[in-house]
């Protein structure tokens, strides 16, 4: 079983964690069209490379993020969603 | 008897007589004997009969990997008779016979395997109709060439599972493995060292070899008690970041390792030619463990097949035993010279170099072998030892990431991990010699170790002084078959060659068209064979056409281990042995036990009935503590609230309470519930049985974004709600010994108060899910059944009543309440269930905002309505029956029952949209197929105008 390391509680079976998908763009939904709207509720890209992604550990109920290389399946690191918006 | 006196026989205790049956035959063993090892010292060798032409078959390698060697055991199938120990009175059977084993009706299938070509299957089975395969074929087959039985009446077996951790694991306890984990665990490491057999030792345990070796890293070994040893444990998988499954008995470790040191030896390999497969055949390591574990004559006068040293190392073993060696016969052109080919000259053995075994002939019916032929000329014999070569046991390291290659000097299979926390030691890593692979087992335990951070100088692979082949396979195809590389299977030469021919030239493709590798060896016999003659058929390298893909489990693992011992999972509300003591039916809604009602079940209608009845016109009382709760601080509470749900709750004062909708992005209805704003900053925020866990993680992700300053708390657990409701309930609670006015004026509809009943601290809401005066009581669980049994003694003069689950549906049924995931589907909008009223238009962002905005102007298709039935209807139909218009379904029945305050069937149900309005009439298409008509009637069957919860 592969492990996950929170940024919170440390390294855990990644059994004890839940994907909520990968960080989506932010649209303003007032001014998007219906079709752009659609796509960003539906579509997922899947291309190859390194994925963001928000990831839930259960027990704590805490949310961070993690980059993972979507061929390897390798997490490259994980880190607390404050420093999202730090990027962003 | 072919036992032999000790000190052969390791694992057996002459002592103990132990007796069972096989065929319905009684045979006596000793302790520790194997059921093959016990059938064999009695001169019993056939096991099985062969998969497709039910030929004898026995023992091959004493491993337990073979299907030739799997039996019937009266509660387990397929159990590996090898490994498999005897006990008293044990029925055990042959598998794959038709009649018995002695005389397998089916043995007459060998006479016609030209009818019975590779890829037979895919040839024959197509026809002749689209349907044959699955109602002839396929259930005639299974009949005829099935493995063992499964019993389903056998008594239950108790498995568990363990978790272990450790930072170093050695799979293997041969040479390698042990030097490797005595080496780590000297270091300080924790170190795990996981052996499939009873014993350690590997090769050491049964092999000719000085036993001082092992008697020495025994006593190391025994002096480390940070060295944990698990004998008779399979490493099944290797799973991502060192993650592995060790399976002892019936129990599971799962296992987590720092480093992990793959000492699993090699494989042992067969040779091909005709009549291969004949009762005493069987490699060289097989007649050593035969001989060293159990005392076991492996036969009276043995050819030897010799390539290897182990082959020579076999053939002093026999002499030892008691055998008569005729011949070695060593394919190599110039065998190595050495100490050992002068012992076995000096004890009278002929060996014939540069020749090798071309075929074999059995006695009468194929039951045993009888002579070999050896460059043309037949050699009488009961044993031929095979002791060609090995191949590295591939599996674990290829899971683990290891890319298989050729080396062609050596002849052989050589693994390559890349580097990190997985290392291979010993003879799965190439090493020959048993000094090579204590040395190597030394090198792989410092790569760990300093990779785990300790000091320690990391030694080069070790290279072996002399390269020399070890595994010189010879393939003698015989043009009349029966040569054969997968004994589990029953393929020979020519099938894969004309798998070839057919244009299956890649081995994954060969597999499959073949079968070859499928069987319970899972290719460990068969997959070196399968690759030359498939690179020989295909003009390429073998190091070209490589092995099939490896994956989990390494070999065959029973599902009580995988399903361990299994506790259902339950939650109980606080009250539980209240509602037990009124001798409620519980019933389980999800993991909550729920009352469904309060009687015996011989008079549940009739309780149900009364229920319903006391709510209406007494006073009933529900135990709701398995709704969410989540109580949201902080100074952005009202506008966390306000994004989250689509009513406005930032301007909600305080000691008011409000209903609650939740949509997920999509627009479609996720949760309802209340919100109780207790003060500026807190929300005392309710959420369906089912949904809250969802809300609550949903909650947290939201605000993972948003960042706004509230802190959410999951209070359902840690309180327990009651609902006191019905014409009556102000009465009771005024009765109670209490600090909070619950007049009219004083405690509206939709407010809630906080203060104390009964001496217990509450959290009061005034709302109506009953459509009657209500009040829900929240309190800490610790207190709940204090609270009830004051309600309880407290009601009783007013008639009150516990009511259950079932009363408390057709309560909100009457009253037209939804309740989400029962009247709600994955698409539902607000509009369709005519909550527009629910959904504010003046804030600028919901959750699902924008997508119901566009919902609306695709067109409503549905809307939720309440049909009524008329009383005494004969047909009524069940919930999910189809609403159609025009013959096309349009929805269907979410909610159903009968109403005994209205006295007729009510349900809830999806219309088109155009036959909304009340008095419409639809169509609804019953469980038995017939259609009946039912009005839409408006969506509070009771009480439309909600006069009586505002009392």
């Amino acid at each position: 079983m592969k492990l996950l390391t929170c940024p919170m509680n440390g390294p855990r079976n990644i059994d004890e964690f839940q994907s909520f998908g990968p960080v989506r763009a932010k649209l303003d939904p007032n001014a998007t069209a219906d079709r752009d709207w659609s796509r960003h509720l539906f579509r997922a890209e899947n291309r190859k490379g390194i994925l963001v992604e928000w990831w839930r550990h259960v027990p704590s109920n805490y949310f961070f993020l993690a980059e993972r290389d979507l061929v390897t399946n390798e997490i490259i690191r994980t880190f607390d969603a404050s420093q999202l918006r730090d990027r962003a | 008897m072919n036992r032999l006196p000790a000190p052969f026989g390791s694992r057996i205790d002459r002592s103990r007589r132990i007796r069972f049956t096989f065929e319905g035959k009684p045979f006596e063993g000793h302790e520790g004997d194997s059921i093959a090892s016990a059938l064999a010292a009695s001169g019993q060798w056939v096991l099985s009969r062969s998969f497709k032409y039910h030929r004898p078959r026995g023992i091959l390698s004493m491993t337990g990997a073979d299907a030739n060697a799997l039996v019937q055991l009266p509660f387990e199938p397929n159990a590996a008779a090898e490994r498999t120990p005897i006990s008293d009175g044990l029925r055990v059977s042959a598998q794959n016979v038709n009649g018995s084993l002695e005389r397998d009706r089916d043995a007459i299938m060998d006479m016609f395997g030209r009818f019975l070509p590779v890829g037979f299957y895919y040839r024959t089975f197509m026809g002749p109709r689209r349907d044959s395969w699955l109602k002839f074929w396929e259930p005639m087959i299974r009949r005829k060439a099935g493995l063992g039985v499964v019993d389903t009446k056998a008594p239950a077996r108790h498995f568990d599972k363990t978790h272990l951790h450790c930072d170093v694991l050695v799979v293997g306890a041969g040479p390698a493995g042990l030097s490797a984990a005595i080496t780590a665990a000297e270091a300080g490491a924790d170190v795990v060292l996981c052996e499939e057999n009873p014993e350690i030792g590997g090769a050491l345990s049964y092999g000719r070899y000085d036993p001082a070796v092992l008697s020495g890293l025994s006593s190391r070994l025994a002096a480390l008690p940070n060295l944990k040893v698990l004998t008779a444990t399979v490493c099944n998988g290797w799973y991502e970041d060192n993650w592995l499954p060790l399976i002892q008995g019936n129990r599971l470790h799962r296992t987590r390792a720092r480093e992990v040191i793959l000492a699993t030896g090699a494989i042992e390999q067969p040779a091909v030619f005709r009549n291969n497969d004949l009762p005493g055949i069987m490699l060289g390591g097989a007649a050593q463990r035969l001989i060293r574990h159990y005392g076991v004559r492996p036969g009276d006068s043995a050819v030897v097949l010799a390539a290897h040293d182990d082959g020579y190392r076999t053939a002093l073993d026999l002499l030892d035993a008691g055998l008569s060696v005729v011949e070695l016969v060593d394919p190599r052109p110039a065998g190595e010279a050495g100490p050992l080919e002068a012992e076995l000259r000096d004890n009278g053995i002929a060996i014939r170099k540069g020749a090798t075994v071309e075929a074999a002939e059995g006695t009468p019916g194929n039951r045993h072998l009888a002579r070999v032929r050896v460059g043309g000329s037949w050699i009488a014999c009961d044993l031929l030892a095979v002791s060609i070569g090995s191949a590295p046991a591939w599996q674990l390291p290829c899971q683990a990431g290891g890319k298989v290659g050729y080396d062609a000097a050596t002849q052989t299979m050589t693994i390559t991990l890349p580097q990190g926390p997985v290392h291979l030691a010993g003879a799965v890593a190439g090493t020959d010699e048993i000094k090579d692979a204590i040395a190597d087992g030394q090198r792989a335990a410092t790569a760990a170790l300093s990779r785990l951070g300790h000091a320690v100088a990391v030694e080069r692979p070790v290279t072996p002084k002399t390269i020399r082949p070890r595994y010189v396979q010879s393939i003698v195809a015989d043009p009349k078959g029966r040569d054969f590389v997968d004994f589990d299977e029953d393929l020979q030469v020519k099938d894969l060659q004309n798998a070839t021919k057919d244009g299956y030239r890649e081995i994954e493709l060969v597999k499959r068209f073949t079968t070859i590798g499928m069987g319970p060896s899972q290719g460990r016999h068969s997959a070196l064979a399968t690759a030359r003659i498939v690179a020989e058929a295909t003009g390429r390298t073998i190091g070209e056409i490589g092995i099939t893909t490896a994956r989990p489990p390494v070999g065959p693992e029973t599902l009580g281990v995988l399903a361990g011992h299994h506790e259902v999972l339950e939650r109980r509300t606080a009250l539980h042995a209240r509602h037990l003591a009124l001798n409620a039916a519980m019933k389980p809604v999800g993991a909550w036990w729920r009352p469904y009602y309060y009687g015996d079940a011989s008079s549940a209608e009739e309780a149900v009935r009364e229920e319903i009845l006391a709510v209406r016109e007494g006073v009933g009382l529900l135990d709701v503590s398995t709704l969410g709760k989540l109580e949201i601080r902080g100074p952005d509470a009202g506008e966390f609230l306000d994004r989250l749900y689509t009513m406005a709750h930032a301007s909600q004062p305080v000691g008011r309470v409000r209903y609650c909708l939740m949509l997920n992005e999509m627009g479609s209805v996720v949760d309802d519930g209340v919100a109780y704003r207790m003060a500026q900053d807190q929300f005392y925020v309710t959420a369906t049985t089912g949904a809250v866990a969802r809300v609550y993680a949903d909650m947290l992700f939201w605000n993972a974004e948003w960042r706004l300053k509230v802190d959410v708390l999951n209070l359902t657990g840690a309180f327990s709600g009651l609902n006191v409701t019905g014409p009556k309930a102000r009465q009771v609670l005024e009765a109670l010994e209490c600090d909070i006015d619950f007049s009219r004026d004083a405690f509206p509809y939709l407010s809630g108060r906080d203060g104390t009943v009964a001496g217990v601290p509450v959290r009061v809401m005034r709302i109506g899910f009953t459509g009657e005066l209500s009040y829900e009581l929240h309190c800490p669980s610790s207190l709940a059944p204090a609270l009830w049994d004051a309600v309880m003694a407290t009601g009783k003069p007013h008639g009150l009543r516990p009511y259950g689950l079932e009363a408390s549906r057709i309560l909100r049924l009457e009253k037209g309440h939804i309740l989400i995931g029962q009247d709600t589907d994955a698409i539902t909008t607000p509009d369709e269930l005519g909550f527009g009223w629910a959904v504010s238009k003046k804030k600028p962002f919901f959750v699902g905002k924008r997508s119901i905005e566009m919902r609306a102007r695709l067109g409503q298709t549905r809307t939720l309505v309440g049909l009524q039935f008329p009383a005494g209807a004969r047909n009524i139909p069940g919930e999910s029956c189809l609403v159609l218009r025009n013959g096309a379904p349009v929805g269907q029945i979410t909610s159903v029952g009968y109403s005994p305050s209205l006295g007729h069937h009510i349900a809830l149900a999806y219309v088109h949209v155009d036959d909304q309005a009340e008095g419409s009439s639809v169509t609804v298409k019953c469980r038995n197929g017939e259609l009946v008509e039912a009005p839409v009637v408006a969506h509070a069957f009771f009480d439309p105008t909600n006069a009586r919860q505002e009392i």
